[in-house]
């Protein structure tokens, strides 16, 4: 049903709302008949992306083609895309019949072919005899399905859609996960299909698109973007995972949770500080024997319907998640084991918090629109502009953002099995990392300051 | 523990609202019986259709209402075609800046409205400008204008931007969004806003007076002269043709608007 031929092209193209960036030079193709998914937590860009798509925003840079066609500057209606809005946007004055036939009737097309048309989408949607009714009297789901039947009725190279499940409730999307790819086989059209949900998106597509922060993470099958993520973040976000700090010692063998093992990667600097991502279903339990690679104790267990859940806190002080057929009470020593390629192995997307900063005298440097304290600052002439290095673990943060120097909202956490790392955004939306004990919940306020001694500076030329 | 009576009645909350109904029953469900009674007797208070007779067959009476209505009519008219694209102009306006012209809008009504036709008055006389049939009509959409812009800003504002983003999306260009979208979402405001402007425009008789120098009579002055002249059985007659002409109109308004309760009275 695939073929090569490109349908979307989105080619570096960048949006700014303000200052803000929500989208940061984002690139990607969807081939014709492909189901991809945009997939990434709320605020990533990915609805941004969308509208562009559609023509309800305009790009501040680069380029949108469809069909071959440069679409940058050119208005929706003008699209050969539809769209299925989230909150379903149907025309509260028009029965289901003429909501249908909006687009039809704009195009002028004869009343008979307008009418066969329309009861054939129907029919598609299973929504046959409701033509007269009024679309305040639907349900969410037949409201959702008359919405989708809109926009396919008119059929477009793409159709789009913007988180159309988000508000029906668990059941209701489930079946209608499988109308819609039930649907897209039929169509045979292209789908670009955003959603924050990441089973949904394992669930539908051909290729799923992760982005966070405006800026693209991985992009590939659903099976690769699982078995192999690229980063922490996309680790994180698809599927339960174990993510810690490991250390790469040499090619195929990594260092973590104070142990070492063998491993299919390569390629790494050698002590080079990775993520390992370890899923909670390629983690063995078993009694303690000789076969343990790391030894612990099940600190809970919760039956959830197919598998056990089970935390295991090893001898070394780091915790796992593992799913098991088995289940392995609360308070049982145990083994744990995992196999080579079960391992994952990933960059480090930064190793410390960078700021570009100015000396501005013997004791003092200047970042995040603030003067600190900086023994360094001595051996640099005054005004230059510097790098400023500050560990994880040298960030302190407190309950009130009176306590600190500065203030920000935290946005992201990752359990690195025995520490938290925080990713914090200043007002001034610069992202701080933290490595903290502490629990933190997403969106708390904190305050936040450096701990002295902790700024460390080199020329940035040098 | 026994507590005073009032506390008692105090106490229950749907009581508060006895003050209001006694207001409600003496000063409008009596006149308004008054009116019936009135409407369908003699001076004699023997029961009689001879007041509806009078105004079916005296030309003069009927002629007045039939011409008021004319105005009512036009200055609905002229108030809507100003008024919409007022009020659209109004809902694409950012926040601020909508809310600095709405006051502009509503500023003249704080002002009592005798004073702003007499205000009308000088100001033609001052232009040099004829009073008469075009003062009359000018006053009326100064004065009802706001009531047509209101409600319909209202529609417009709260209009779900998704919607206007669907037509665009389904192939609709800038015109027929708003001919397709647009102007269907604003029917309940513009329902409302023409209900409250044809409404009270029938039977408005100060400014016809001042603006014309009593040279055209509307169907208020009408009924003003024969109560004033104590003709209280015909003009109660004739009150009841207006209130039902103005029942008719809220009744239609109320069918046309029933889709959608977002139109919102004042």
């Amino acid at each position: 049903m695939q073929n090569s031929e490109s349908i979307i092209d989105i080619g570096h193209v960048s949006k700014y709302f303000g200052e803000k960036a929500a989208l940061d030079d984002v690139s990607f193709t969807v081939r014709k008949g492909e189901f991809v998914t945009i997939l990434g937590p709320s605020g990533c860009g990915k609805t941004t992306l969308l509208r562009l798509i559609a023509g309800f925003l305009t790009v501040t840079e680069g380029s949108i083609s469809i069909a071959g066609t440069d679409v940058t500057t050119i208005p929706p209606y003008l699209r050969p895309v539809n769209t299925v809005f989230q909150k379903y946007a149907l025309f509260p004055h028009l029965n289901v019949f003429n909501n249908i036939a909006f687009g039809l009737n704009l195009k002028k097309r004869p009343s008979d072919e307008i009418k066969k048309r329309v009861n054939k989408v129907l029919k598609m949607v299973g929504m046959t005899d409701y033509e007269e009714r009024d679309v305040d009297s639907l349900s969410g789901g037949q409201q959702q399905r008359v919405a989708i039947a809109r926009a396919i009725v008119n059929e477009p190279e793409v159709l789009l859609l913007d988180e159309p499940l988000a508000a029906l409730d668990l059941k209701m999307r489930k079946d209608m996960q499988m109308e819609i790819k039930a649907m897209h086989k039929k169509l045979g059209i292209s789908f670009v299909y955003v959603t924050h949900d990441q089973e949904e998106a394992l669930t539908l597509s051909d290729t799923i698109v992760v982005m966070s922060e405006g800026k693209i993470q991985q992009m590939g099958t659903p099976k690769a973007i699982y078995d192999e993520p690229a980063n922490a973040f996309v680790a994180d976000f698809i599927g339960e995972s174990n993510i810690l700090n490991g250390i790469m010692i040499e090619d195929n063998l990594v260092s973590f949770a104070g142990h070492q093992f063998e491993c299919v990667d390569k390629g790494f600097e050698s002590q080079e500080p990775v993520d390992v991502v370890l899923r909670p279903e390629d983690l063995y339990i078993f009694d303690p024997s000789e076969a343990a690679m790391l030894t612990g104790k099940v600190t809970s267990s919760i039956f959830k319907g197919v598998h056990y859940e089970m935390v295991v806190l090893t001898t070394e002080g780091y915790e796992f998640i593992i799913q098991d057929y088995h289940c392995f009470d609360a308070g049982k020593d145990v083994g744990l084991r995992v196999k080579p390629s079960d391992i994952h192995v990933m960059k480090k997307e930064r190793l410390f918090n960078t700021f570009s900063g100015t000396v501005v005298d013997k004791a003092h440097v200047r970042f995040l629109n603030q003067v600190f304290e900086c023994a360094e600052a001595s051996s640099f002439t005054l005004g230059s502009t510097v790098s400023v290095y500050i560990d994880f673990k040298d960030v302190v943060l407190f309950d009130y953002e009176e306590d600190g120097l500065f203030g920000g909202d935290v946005k992201f956490i990752l359990y690195k099995g025995n520490h938290y790392h925080l990713t914090v955004s200043t007002h001034g939306n610069e992202n701080i990392y933290i490595d903290t004990n502490d629990v933190w919940d997403t969106s708390d306020r904190v305050g936040i300051t450096f701990a002295p001694g902790s700024i460390h500076i080199t020329n940035i030329n040098s | 523990m026994a507590q005073p009576k009032f506390l008692t009645l105090l106490s229950l909350r749907r009581n508060w609202a006895i003050p209001y109904l006694l207001y409600l029953f003496v000063f409008v469900l009596i006149p308004l019986f008054l009116i019936v009674m009135y409407a369908f007797m003699d001076t004699e208070g023997t029961a009689t259709l001879a007041n509806f007779r009078k105004f079916w067959m005296q030309p003069e009476a009927l002629n007045t209402f039939i011409y008021s209505v004319g105005i009512a009519l036009i200055t609905t008219f002229l108030c809507l075609i100003l008024g919409f694209p007022a009020a659209y102009i109004l809902s694409k306006t950012n926040t601020r800046g909508a809310r600095i012209l709405i006051l502009l809008f509503i500023l003249p009504m704080w002002i009592n409205f005798l004073i702003r036709t007499l205000a009308t008055v000088a100001l033609f006389d001052f232009l040099n400008l004829p009073l008469g049939q075009g003062a009359l009509l000018f006053g009326m959409v100064y004065n009802f204008l706001p009531f047509m812009i209101y409600p319909i800003y209202n529609v417009l504002q709260k209009t779900d931007q998704n919607l206007i983003e669907a037509a665009q999306d389904l192939g609709a260009n800038p015109r027929q969004v708003f001919l397709k979208t647009i102007v269907p979402l604003s029917v309940p405001g513009i329902t409302s806003g023409i209900m409250m402007v044809f409404m009270p425009v029938i039977s408005t008789f100060a400014i016809a007076e001042l603006l014309t120098i009593n040279n055209i009579k509307l169907f208020g002055s009408t009924l003003q002269e024969n109560i004033y002249n104590g003709m209280w059985n015909y003009g109660a007659a004739l009150s009841l043709v207006m209130l039902l002409l103005i029942g008719v109109t809220s009744l239609l308004g109320s069918e046309g608007g029933a889709k959608s309760e977002e139109g919102g009275l004042l």
